[in-house]
């Protein structure tokens, strides 16, 4: 039983995503939108961790180093789709994207 | 409510998550809100430590602030940063660009210190630490098969990466 207590813990967790997804909604570049994704993705790995250290069970680590393999392929997939369309369409912009058909 | 110091770390250390991951969002400049995004992923490491998770804590600067972000610099590089936001920035290469996030890493290095010195902090720590023994085994018996599906997982992601990244002019399809 950790010091620290649990809603506390899943208080941080809340701001943090919440942090992210105000980013994801509010930005317009795409890279920050990846960015913002991480924290999101990063407030739900501090709750996990804090469940599994309030309970003294590993399994909240285990769920974070998933998260962690989810993180790093989204970013690599991700990422690779924005150097696609910086090349496509010179910029980062996600609203040059609204199309549906390519020009 | 009687403040014992580990709380009172862990408050500081959320505190410059939370305050890093706002200067993310907020930020004008790619490279600025990356190296806050360090910054934020380094403090919520400290958070994890003091939580009694150090494996989770050295999974999350080794592989978040090292891999991940170093993925965000190259791609960065290859953007190319003339032609995104940076007109809005400022345009003064002084002082200002990087006192921020040094300001927030000083802060933890500090705390840093203050945690491995403190005897009581340690103490109470080494009481309620699950060591990575306990994943390992956990992972390796009854989440066997979450481990294989996340191999499975970055084996798709490293296809996909080298896919959509290929330069179609030269042998692509379209």
């Amino acid at each position: 039983m950790t010091a620290i207590p649990l809603e506390h813990i899943l208080i941080l967790a809340s701001i943090l995503f919440l942090i992210g997804f105000v980013g994801v909604i509010v930005r317009k570049n795409a890279l920050f939108i990846l960015m913002s994704l991480e924290v999101m993705l990063n407030a739900t790995g501090v709750a996990f961790i804090g469940a599994g250290s309030v309970w003294q069970q590993a399994d909240g680590q285990v769920m974070f180093m998933l998260i962690l393999t989810l993180a790093a392929a989204e970013v690599a997939v991700g990422l690779a789709l924005l150097i696609r369309m910086k090349h496509q369409y010179r910029s980062l912009d996600i609203d040059v994207l609204s199309d549906l058909k390519g020009q | 409510m009687n403040f014992s110091p580990i709380v009172t770390m862990f408050y500081l250390a959320a505190l410059i998550a939370i305050v890093a991951s706002i200067k993310v969002v907020t930020r004008k400049n790619t490279v600025h809100a990356l190296l806050y995004l360090v910054i934020s992923l380094i403090a919520v490491a400290v958070c994890f430590y003091l939580m009694g998770a150090p494996f989770a804590a050295g999974l999350e600067v080794i592989v978040y602030a090292g891999a991940i972000l170093v993925l965000f610099v190259f791609a960065i590089m290859l953007f190319g940063l003339r032609e995104d936001e940076t007109q809005y920035a400022p345009s003064h290469h002084g002082i200002s660009m990087w006192f921020g996030p040094v300001t927030l890493a000083l802060v933890l290095l500090a705390q840093l210190l203050y945690t491995i010195n403190h005897q009581g902090i340690q103490q109470q720590l080494s009481a309620t630490v699950i060591d990575s023994k306990q994943v390992g085994i956990l992972l390796y018996g009854p989440y066997l098969l979450a481990v294989e599906i996340a191999s499975f997982l970055l084996l798709s992601g490293l296809i996909a990466a080298y896919h959509f990244a290929k330069d179609v002019t030269h042998g692509g399809q379209q």
